[in-house]
């Protein structure tokens, strides 16, 4: 009994951890886009949506009731199967990244060891970095098979855009897996919680200050976020690689490019501001309210994170294709090989 | 011809200008602080915007002491307006103390620009323009104002306090 007694009772805690991983999540991506809304029209110095239920917090619910009763269109000369496919192919591969995010310590009851992600597999990061990697071919696929000019001239800037900051991303997260020495997110959350000469906590964007920056950057672009929003820039393109879309269809590229934001965010938390670690504070010795006390860290930073998104989308202006890659190319790869050299040289030399 | 030589001046950015961040930086402290200045939205319903004296608004007909319209269907603001907005008819005023008066009057708010020739032109102060903005409604025919509606605007803004009151009952509501 005792052993099929512990995979049955693994199984359900599996299942309850992706239910509430989904719950937890889908709220959030609602909620993004109206405080993407609210804060915008804040800092314009502007309401913005307030008047379904107060302060307009059935928004969402009323938005997504419009889309799903609005007419399905299908563009006549289009190809269907791969138009229906691209939405759900930018869609999914972002949601699935949330299953290895640790969002709190791990820790013990009943017997039983709980960990606070839904799999802690061991090439965490590259499992990261493959499903993210799959959003461009959403946005290529959308932009070619809507068989409009608008639509593929985005679809084809995004390939471009996407896949050379995704080289940048990968080449700045070197640092810090160099010093922690593994791939796997718990490992490197376990790393960062300590304190330097005791005061400093031991975070990434303390070690990496560079290859934070350019993480951040490149994170930006992989998100297709403003300053870097050029797939769907509206001025030129009417709408990007979505002009064609319509009714839920649009709603799901929508909703993929804040699902992509919650897990950059997340995962600038865990990589460079020590995931669920509270400054100063020992977690695993706190039990239940270490546990507690670390989801609350986590949800802090990377709520932080999320609003600093929308925060710099109304700061900068749109950059040119052209800077661009520019800044792609000749900035910040180079400067991403120079902070992995820097990293390797200080860890060979002086630690 | 002496020709002036002008130095040309090209700002080179320092290698800390040239990163952006500071730049950046502040351009975030500019957009934060905007979170927390005051709101310019009017929630227009719910609030209202009150017109500087002076605003021309919807048009009305003027009433004398005892009630009756001032006008006296000379035509003057028929005549006036460049927008071919106003028709009346006159005819024998049932009072003594004037010959005429309009029939019928009636103002095409549809065709109405809103210039106020019509109050510049009338001898007899009887044709004004008020602080009434939102008179939008839903068919042609309703905005084809007659002489009731037109007295009855009157009546309405005669203390200048329509858009206070109008903000008092939305409250009761």
């Amino acid at each position: 009994m005792t052993q099929t007694g512990n995979i049955i009772l693994d199984v359900v805690i599996i299942v309850v951890k992706i239910a509430i991983v989904f719950g937890v999540n889908f709220t959030i991506l609602a909620y993004l886009t109206l405080a993407e809304r609210r804060v915008s029209a804040f800092m314009q110095d502007r309401l913005g949506p307030n008047r379904v239920g107060p302060q307009g917090l059935f928004q969402p619910i009323a938005d997504g009731v419009k889309f799903f009763t609005k007419e399905d269109i299908i563009p006549a000369k289009s190809d269907k199967f791969l138009y229906l496919l691209a939405p759900a192919v930018v869609f999914f591969p972002a949601f699935l990244t949330y299953a290895i995010i640790p969002v709190g310590p791990s820790f013990s009851a009943w017997g039983h060891s709980f960990q606070m992600q839904i799999a802690n597999l061991n090439i965490g990061i590259l499992y990261i970095f493959a499903l993210t990697s799959f959003v461009v071919y959403g946005i290529v696929l959308a932009g070619w098979s809507s068989n409009s000019k608008y639509p593929l001239m985005g679809g084809l800037r995004s390939s471009a855009q996407m896949i050379s900051y995704e080289l940048t991303l990968g080449l700045a997260v070197m640092g810090v897996l160099m010093i922690v020495g593994s791939l796997r997110l718990s490992d490197i959350v376990n790393y960062q919680n300590y304190v330097l000469w005791g005061f400093l906590p031991r975070w990434g964007v303390v070690l990496q200050p560079l290859g934070f920056i350019i993480f951040l950057i490149a994170s930006f672009a992989e998100s297709n976020r403003l300053p870097f929003d050029l797939p769907e820039a509206e001025p030129e393109l009417v709408g990007g690689y979505h002009t064609e879309y319509g009714s839920m269809k649009f709603a799901l590229f929508f909703l993929g490019e804040y699902a992509g934001l919650i897990t950059s965010s997340a995962l600038i938390t865990t990589l460079f501001f020590g995931g669920w670690d509270f400054p100063w504070v020992n977690e695993s010795a706190l039990g239940a309210w270490g546990v507690v006390l670390g989801m609350i860290a986590f949800a802090a930073k990377t709520g932080f994170f999320l609003f600093f998104y929308l925060w710099i989308r109304w700061t900068l202006p749109r950059f040119r294709y052209d800077q661009l890659m520019r800044i792609g190319w000749k900035s910040l790869l180079p400067l991403a090989l120079v902070n992995i050299v820097i990293t390797a040289i200080v860890m060979v030399f002086f630690v | 011809m002496k020709v002036k030589k002008v130095k040309r001046v090209t700002i080179k950015p320092n290698l800390w200008d040239s990163l952006y961040i500071p730049a950046i930086l502040s351009g975030l402290k500019v957009t934060f602080g905007h979170l927390f200045k005051k709101h310019i939205t009017l929630e227009y319903p719910d609030e209202k915007w009150f017109p500087p004296p002076g605003h021309r608004g919807a048009i009305r007909l003027n009433r004398d002491e005892l009630g009756r319209e001032k006008c006296v269907a000379c035509e003057m603001c028929a005549t006036a307006c460049p927008a071919h907005a106003i028709s009346m008819q006159g005819g024998a005023a049932p009072w003594d103390d004037r010959e005429k008066y309009p029939v019928w009057y009636k103002i095409d708010m549809l065709r109405c620009i809103l210039c106020g020739m019509c109050q510049e032109a009338c001898p007899e102060d009887a044709i004004e323009l008020t602080e009434i903005y939102d008179f939008a409604d839903y068919s042609r025919e309703s905005l084809i104002w007659d002489k009731e509606r037109l007295l009855k605007n009157y009546d309405l803004t005669k203390d200048g306090n329509y858009y206070k009151r109008e903000l008092e009952e939305n409250k009761k509501r």
